[in-house]
């Protein structure tokens, strides 16, 4: 193979984003967003103050960079105290050993609450874990449903009609079916994350699922023709030519997916109380003090920042990894 | 060029597609024999059967009657002894022009050859057509003549038996066409490949072939005239201009395309696209003789 190896291949990347820029022009396209984003925040102010709910007025943007502020702060004070437990223990623990060389000593880790920072990394780390799961199972699915007719014509309607459904109704009965299968002594992962993670697996494969099969199907005859004229073996053909041509639609799929995988995890989470960020804004919901609606409005955005995030970042991994760079824009 | 020995026989070869209400005959008591190393060309109108006849011997349709064989054995399914260079190029769009090569050469030669021997022998097929320089090119990179170049050196790169070509210059420009049909005929003779070629372009047909094989309209098109064109090689295409012979040959496929088998223009476009071509009629446009 004469590739480009792929770290040439992000140094030219690189290189290209580099050469465009010019200041003049930098001004000139961050002029408008940053112009929208300061109206937005001013209407957001004007229209927060004449919103009165049972927890006080809604918080305007200073409100909410005050929580967020807070919430970073409480950060730091936890990890600062299991710091300090910690420090505590090995203390004790030399304490002990000097008094008895063979005594048995541990060290119990730090229970404390969890603080925002560590909701949003429980949340990144079930939404990749669903997101995984379901691209397993719908990429090698996808192919293969796409590569026969009359399969096609059999699953397809099992898919337009699952395709719709909300992660609201998948919940109750992937908690049953979870409490009911998963019943292991230690387990090394809590329930409630098995049952978000399956959740949003459910809801966000269809998407790749159905993508790959468009894909798979695309295949131009041309390419098919060759590939009858050279022989090629099953494995051979599907690795060789299918794979590759489907891979621009594949990732297509892959990018609604995490999408829609980030949407379904937030509802998940706040109804399966499986640690995150869903069940962060709902127990600030419950928890109803004076600073829950800001705090609750600090989770909205850095949802919607991390779901921004997470489609660049998807995108970026097209622009790689996709022989067909004019279907990877925006 | 000896007919002694037939290499490629097709015999009483038709062809039939099931439409609404019975059978459309594409293609009727098509015989044709063909000798090892011998440049054939097929030309005819649109919908008049050439693609057809070309897939029935690459294997990828199976003639409904009669059959081919091939040195003697029935063809029943593609292989790379039959090599085909696609009208539109048909290369891998996320393969360089290396790995378009590459993937042909390991399927075949996977047995018989080393990796370095592999390696070599793809660049000595590029280089066969002039694309040494542009190897790690993909084909979005690359002109519609280079893709083309490319193609040929994938189906040269397998070592046919038989090269089909269908319409292989058809979407080129003059000047590269006469470029690539004089690459053509120097690696025909260099290599005495067998090769069967639809053209819709008489002087294309004239210059190239050994024989030109006439097909009349269909429906049940059939072969109406085989013409022999005796014209010492190597040929040059300006030199040909003023040849007696070479406008003899010329006249000779022109008369057969316009006045014994004038297009019935009536004919229904839709059932013709069924098995036939979509390009116009034939032109008599060459890059010299235009």
């Amino acid at each position: 193979m004469q590739q480009t190896a792929p770290v040439t291949r992000i140094a030219d990347f690189m290189k290209q984003r580099m050469a465009g820029f010019n200041l003049q022009g930098a001004i000139r396209a961050l002029s408008m967003p940053v112009l929208g984003v300061l109206v937005f925040l001013l209407l957001w102010q004007m229209a927060a103050q004449n919103v009165t709910t049972s927890l006080g007025s809604l918080p305007g943007p200073a409100g909410v960079w005050e929580q967020a502020g807070n919430l970073w702060a409480d950060h730091l004070e936890e990890q600062r105290r299991a710091a300090e437990f910690i420090e505590m223990q090995k203390e004790r623990n030399a304490q002990i050993l000097e008094r008895n060389p063979d005594a048995e000593v541990r060290i119990r880790p730090y229970s404390g609450k969890e603080t925002f920072i560590d909701q949003i990394l429980t949340s990144l780390g079930t939404v990749f874990s669903g997101f995984v799961l379901a691209s397993l199972v719908a990429i090698p699915l996808g192919i293969v449903v796409g590569l026969n007719r009359y399969l096609y014509e059999a699953v397809n309607p099992v898919i337009q009609v699952f395709k719709p459904v909300s992660p609201l109704a998948w919940l109750p009965i992937v908690t049953l079916v979870v409490s009911a299968t998963y019943t292991v002594d230690d387990p090394m992962v809590s329930r409630a994350f098995i049952t978000s993670m399956v959740t949003v697996s459910l809801c966000s494969l269809w998407p790749t699922l159905v993508n790959t099969i468009m894909g798979v199907n695309a295949v131009s005859q041309d390419l098919r023709n060759v590939s009858q004229v050279l022989r090629l073996g099953f494995f051979t053909h599907v690795w060789r030519v299918v794979l590759p041509s489907a891979i621009p639609m594949i990732f297509t799929g892959l990018r609604l997916s995490l999408g829609i995988a980030w949407m379904v995890l937030i509802a998940a989470e706040m109804l399966a109380q499986s640690p995150g960020l869903g069940k962060f804004v709902w127990d600030e919901f419950q928890n109803g003090s004076s600073e829950s609606l800001g705090r609750i409005m600090v989770a909205v955005i850095v949802i919607g920042l991390i779901g921004l995030v997470l489609d660049r970042g998807m995108l970026m991994l097209q622009r790689l990894l996709s022989w067909d760079r004019a279907s990877a824009t925006h | 060029m000896s007919h002694s020995r037939p290499h490629l026989e097709l015999s009483s070869v038709g062809m039939g597609f099931p439409v609404k209400g019975g059978t459309f005959t594409a293609l009727e008591d098509v015989n044709l024999r063909v000798a090892e190393g011998e440049f054939i060309s097929l030309i005819g109108h649109s919908g008049c059967g050439k693609s057809t006849v070309l897939n029935i011997i690459a294997g990828l349709m199976r003639a409904t009657r009669g059959g081919c064989l091939l040195d003697g054995r029935e063809v029943t399914e593609p292989g790379p002894e039959r090599a085909v260079v696609f009208q539109n190029h048909s290369l891998m769009p996320w393969l360089s022009a290396f790995g378009n090569v590459e993937l042909a050469v390991r399927q075949v030669f996977r047995r018989f050859m080393t990796r370095q021997q592999r390696r070599d022998w793809v660049i000595h097929n590029l280089e066969l057509v002039h694309m040494g320089h542009a190897m790690d090119k993909r084909p979005d990179e690359l002109s519609g003549g280079m893709r083309q170049r490319v193609g040929i050196a994938r189906a040269l790169a397998m070592q046919p038996k038989v090269l089909l070509m269908d319409e292989p210059f058809g979407a080129l420009d003059a000047l590269t066409r006469a470029h690539l049909q004089d690459s053509l005929m120097e690696i025909q003779r260099e290599l005495n490949s067998t090769v069967i070629m639809i053209t819709h372009d008489v002087d294309e047909a004239v210059l190239l072939s050994d024989r030109i094989v006439m097909m009349t309209n269909g429906p049940a098109a059939t072969i109406g005239e085989v013409l022999d064109v005796p014209l010492a090689r190597p040929r040059d295409r300006v030199g040909l201009a003023d040849c007696a012979e070479y406008n003899r040959c010329r006249q000779s496929v022109l008369s057969f395309l316009y006045e014994k088998q004038q297009k019935v223009m009536s004919m229904p476009r839709k059932s013709g696209e069924a098995w036939g071509d979509p390009e116009g009629a034939p032109s008599a446009s060459g890059a010299v003789n235009a």
